[in-house]
């Protein structure tokens, strides 16, 4: 039988060390080429086998978010960036001796700082000992939630949850200082467009795709559909208020991918989609505001009723819904106005 | 030789680190910088997540008849690094759209050149 | 229930009224909002200050999880007095502000403007309450996404680029924290400071750490603008929007030298970072050469938003001077000086707002005879650039003292000349508008100006006063100094 186990994790050992070389070559691979949506699609390449490689680590949760941000939502930032702006990179003359030598320090620096760590693997390390057992071993007892990691992120940890979900709010934010209009110069995002424009739009961008048109009728829903799923499963499975939020609004991104942006600002009219950017936020400050005053401490969801365990339950479905919106929310808009920048 | 396996994945990630770490500070191209950006920030969350793994460890979901499973706090972490990490992309992103409209290049050199020539 | 929630109440007053600004409407009532919110975060830093004082620290615990395993808020003296600083300063720069954003920001981005402004303050304080490592990060990057959007919305397209850079260099600054936060958890298991001060000790003596320390140093003195790692500065502070630069210039690399005063002392422990580590053999050179090149190079600067960009890498170098003589008497200095610098430069640099608002440059070609057009704020810009010189009775010269007392207790002579000789050229570049503005003719065809409205002159004269009044009443502000660096060295978490 140990055999067996120890046969299994070399297995995946192997993997593991085969991802990883892959990893190499794609990030040598990115250093190379000139063609900048080579290396964007590169770049998707390596997110995705970074969330392999976070699936053979165990870390379930993280490698659904790799795959859905670094993969999904990321490359479509940069192809959006990319027709706004340039293919190729300017053909680079010289290597770069300096950055090559601060590159070269850096890392045999942190080579030599990997000398005295604990082992790959090694279940004595220090970060197997200490903090980390009581999740593991108490916090489906005082939580109530069989994922450990939606455990600590939502409730022991949940107050770096809502700086991270403040973190997107800025960022939605700050896009918006940057990439929305004026009102004064012809603007689209705001106004609701005209039926010709849409028209002459909608045949611009995929009349034709008569596939794509019947196919994603039938996907969007589903993805909707898997969203809601993702959101309010997290606590089962892997998954949670964040990726559901990319999900949700991913399917958006896809309607106005096919059926144009304007199409698509008429279901979701930014300034709208812009309160509920506001409103998830203010919705997670609430859960903790709430529980200050049922008399506990911030974010202490244990107050929130009678029992801990329902306590942490409802903190932990409102809180993980006020992630949700607000993600889904900054991502719709923020395509949005990557896309309006183009159509001055 | 324990050695060499027992940090074999660290070595590696942090040569990925550096191949991204070099491309930031290396390439004149504002968007090839980020790209390197996101390279170098992917790298420090495997780094992350290798250090959290168990030998003989599974994912950290209940499940019956499981008793080991992986350190669930640096997925925590990651999860949150990760959306810091898209965070400043789209905001990366979108300062070099404003820099193409006012520049009409996204080449640092040429930038340079026109903010100092006359 | 106030008092008992105070630390969290300090952080999320400021972070409910962001997302509430974007919502409110009519748009007008943004401003008059954000200014009692502001004014009422630094009503609940000042009570904090007077409770740590009273009562020594104080610890919140979030979600009411006990740390290490939840986080925890830690506020103790030295953590109490930024805070005080960056909420004050917070609070004068927002009721300064109206006019200014009308002038410099289009009206329709001006609520999401004052959001940004208020997510940048909430971010700021953040990091100087916790207790954790990683929420540091965190908040560390709510404050630098949101300064990256702030400063980009200068007129100039040169903003752009120069977020852009800050964005690149603020990046990797953060990712080398974030790598230094994970050696150390990799090597304690935990992420509570104290609990790592304790645990450290024992594998204070393994490569890894000595990497981890290297790091968070590393990325530290890239947020704190260090020379030479300072290079995003000058262009960030002088295309900014001008109340931007006033208030990131007066607290944004004050509170990253307050983390790493944190790191360095309550963390590693002064045993290590100096005994071990010597870390002092790179401070205090660079901080040095930063106070000589920087100065230098400010006195050749045309543009006098970049002058005084250029006077803030000099003066980022003096309170890291003082932190690298490790003693009580170069900590007090260090400290003192980050308190008193921050309201200089934020005088000065609203004394630069009022001067853009009016004549509509900041070249000191376009400043001939500055001192007969707008007499009141001309003589704010000298009398807090006294301060800068370090003249007695300002509280610039509380700094030098300090800093002299500690070069000289610590028997290097030579350092104390040099600080004195480093204050001449402060003198001369703060002279080049002095020059400018009172024995150069007012040119034939400038148009009358009147002085700025007394909105924005009271916010910039009640930081001169203060940089007066604390000169002259040195035991407030020196005294906490002192205490908190006594805290610091004694190890005490």
């Amino acid at each position: 039988m140990s055999n067996f186990i120890s046969d299994i994790s070399l297995q995946i050992n192997l993997v593991d060390i085969v991802l990883l070389t892959i990893l190499i070559v794609v990030a040598v691979a990115v250093i190379r080429v000139r063609d900048l949506f080579e290396a964007v699609v590169l770049l998707g390449i390596f997110s995705l086998l970074s969330a392999c490689i976070f699936t053979t680590l165990d870390a379930v949760d993280v490698a659904f978010t790799e795959a859905a941000v670094g993969a999904g939502i990321s490359t479509v930032l940069f192809l959006a960036t990319l027709t706004l702006t340039a293919r190729e990179e300017k053909a680079q003359y010289s290597h770069s001796w300096s950055g090559f030598i601060v590159c070269t320090l850096t890392g045999g620096a942190l080579i030599y700082g990997t000398l005295d760590m604990p082992h790959f693997g090694d279940p004595d390390a220090p970060i197997h000992q200490h903090v980390a057992p009581r999740y593991i071993v108490e916090s489906p007892e005082e939580i109530g939630v069989p994922n450990m990691v939606t455990s600590v992120l939502a409730s022991y940890r949940g107050y770096d949850t809502l700086g991270e979900t403040t973190v997107i709010f800025t960022a939605g934010l700050t896009v918006l200082l940057l990439l929305r209009r004026d009102r004064r110069s012809h603007n689209r995002i705001a106004s609701p467009p005209t039926a010709e424009t849409t028209d002459r739009r909608g045949s611009h961008v995929m009349h034709h795709a008569m596939v794509l048109r019947v196919m994603s009728k039938l996907f969007i829903p589903l993805i909707l559909l898997f969203a809601l799923y993702v959101q309010f499963h997290g606590d089962f499975g892997p998954g949670g208020g964040f990726q559901a939020g990319v999900i949700f609004a991913a399917a958006f991104v896809l309607y106005a991918l096919i059926y144009g942006v304007e199409a698509a600002q008429r279901v979701a009219p930014p300034a709208r989609v812009q309160v509920f950017v506001a409103l998830g936020l203010l919705l997670y400050i609430g859960t903790g505001l709430a529980s200050l005053f049922a008399g506990g401490n911030f974010l202490e969801y244990k107050v929130l009723a009678h029992e801990a365990s329902h306590g942490e339950h409802i903190g932990i479905l409102f809180i993980e819904l006020g992630v949700g919106i607000t993600v889904a929310a900054v991502i719709i808009n923020t395509f949005f106005y990557f896309a309006g920048r183009g159509r001055a | 030789m324990s050695q060499i396996l027992g940090l074999y994945n660290y070595w590696i990630v942090i040569l990925l680190m550096m191949a991204g770490f070099y491309n930031v500070i290396a390439r004149g191209n504002l968007i090839k910088k980020l790209i390197g950006l996101n390279i170098f920030q992917t790298s420090v969350f495997l780094l992350y997540i290798s250090m959290g793994k168990v030998e003989g460890g599974t994912a950290p979901i209940v499940a019956e008849g499981m008793a080991t499973y992986s350190n669930p706090l640096p997925h925590v972490l990651i999860l949150t690094a990760i959306v810091v990490g898209i965070a400043t992309t789209s905001v990366g992103l979108s300062l070099v759209i404003r820099i193409r409209e006012a520049y009409d290049t996204i080449e640092e050199d040429e930038i340079q050149q026109l903010d100092e020539g006359p | 229930m106030i008092a008992a929630h105070l630390p969290i109440l300090q952080i999320i007053l400021p972070l409910l009224a962001a997302p509430i600004c974007v919502l409110i409407r009519p748009q007008k009532f943004v401003w008059p909002f954000v200014l009692i919110v502001s004014w009422a975060t630094l009503g609940l830093a000042a009570m904090m200050l007077n409770q740590v004082l009273l009562s020594g620290p104080i610890s919140y615990a979030l979600g009411g999880w006990e740390a290490p395993w939840g986080i925890e808020y830690r506020v103790d003296l030295l953590n109490a007095f930024v805070i005080l600083l960056v909420a004050l300063i917070g609070a004068v720069v927002l009721t300064y502000a109206p006019e200014s954003v009308k002038r410099e920001i289009d009206g329709d981005r001006q609520p999401y403007f004052y959001a940004a402004f208020l997510l940048c303050l909430t971010g700021l304080l953040g990091i100087c309450i916790t207790g954790d490592a990683f929420n540091v990060f965190v908040f560390l990057e709510i404050s630098s996404l949101s300064t990256y959007g702030l400063i980009s919305l200068g007129r100039d397209r040169r903003a752009l680029t120069a977020a852009y850079n800050y964005l690149i260099l603020g990046t990797i600054g953060a990712t080398f924290i974030l790598i230094g936060i994970g050696l150390m958890y990799m090597m304690t298991g935990t992420l509570n400071m104290a609990d790592l001060a304790s645990r450290l000790q024992g594998v204070n003596h393994t490569r890894t750490i000595q990497v981890a320390f290297a790091f968070l140093s590393v990325g530290l003195t890239l947020k704190l603008a260090l020379f030479p790692l300072h290079i995003w500065l000058p262009n960030a502070y002088t295309y900014a929007p001008s109340v931007v630069t006033a208030f990131i210039a007066a607290t944004a690399t004050k509170v990253s030298v307050y983390v790493f005063l944190r790191f360095v002392f309550t963390i590693f422990g002064a045993d290590f970072a100096f005994g071990t580590m010597h870390i002092d053999y790179l401070l205090l050179p660079l901080a040095l050469a930063g106070i000589f090149v920087a100065s230098a190079v400010a006195i050749y600067q045309s543009n006098l938003k970049r002058l005084l960009a250029y006077s803030s890498v000099a003066q980022i170098g003096y309170i890291m001077l003082g932190i690298s003589f490790g003693t009580i008497t170069g900590l007090t200095a260090g400290i003192v000086h980050l308190f008193n610098h921050a309201l200089m430069k934020g005088a000065l640099f609203l004394a630069v707002g009022s001067i853009f608002l009016r004549i509509n440059s900041v070249q000191l070609d376009d400043l001939s005879g500055l001192g007969k057009r707008l007499p009141v704020t001309s003589f704010a810009f000298v009398l807090a650039g006294l301060g800068l010189i370090g003249v007695p009775l300002t509280v610039g010269f509380i700094s030098k003292w300090y800093l002299l007392l500690a070069a000289i207790e610590a028997g290097w002579w030579p350092v104390a000349v040099l600080v004195l000789i480093s204050s001449l050229m402060a003198l001369v570049y703060i002279w080049r508008f002095v020059e400018t503005a009172y024995f150069r003719p007012v040119p034939d065809d400038a148009p009358p100006v009147s002085e700025a409205p007394l909105l924005m002159q009271i916010p910039m004269w009640l930081l001169i006063a203060l940089a007066i009044g604390l000169g002259v009443q040195t035991s407030l502000t020196a005294g906490i100094a002192q205490r908190a660096a006594l805290w610091l060295l004694a190890g005490a978490p």
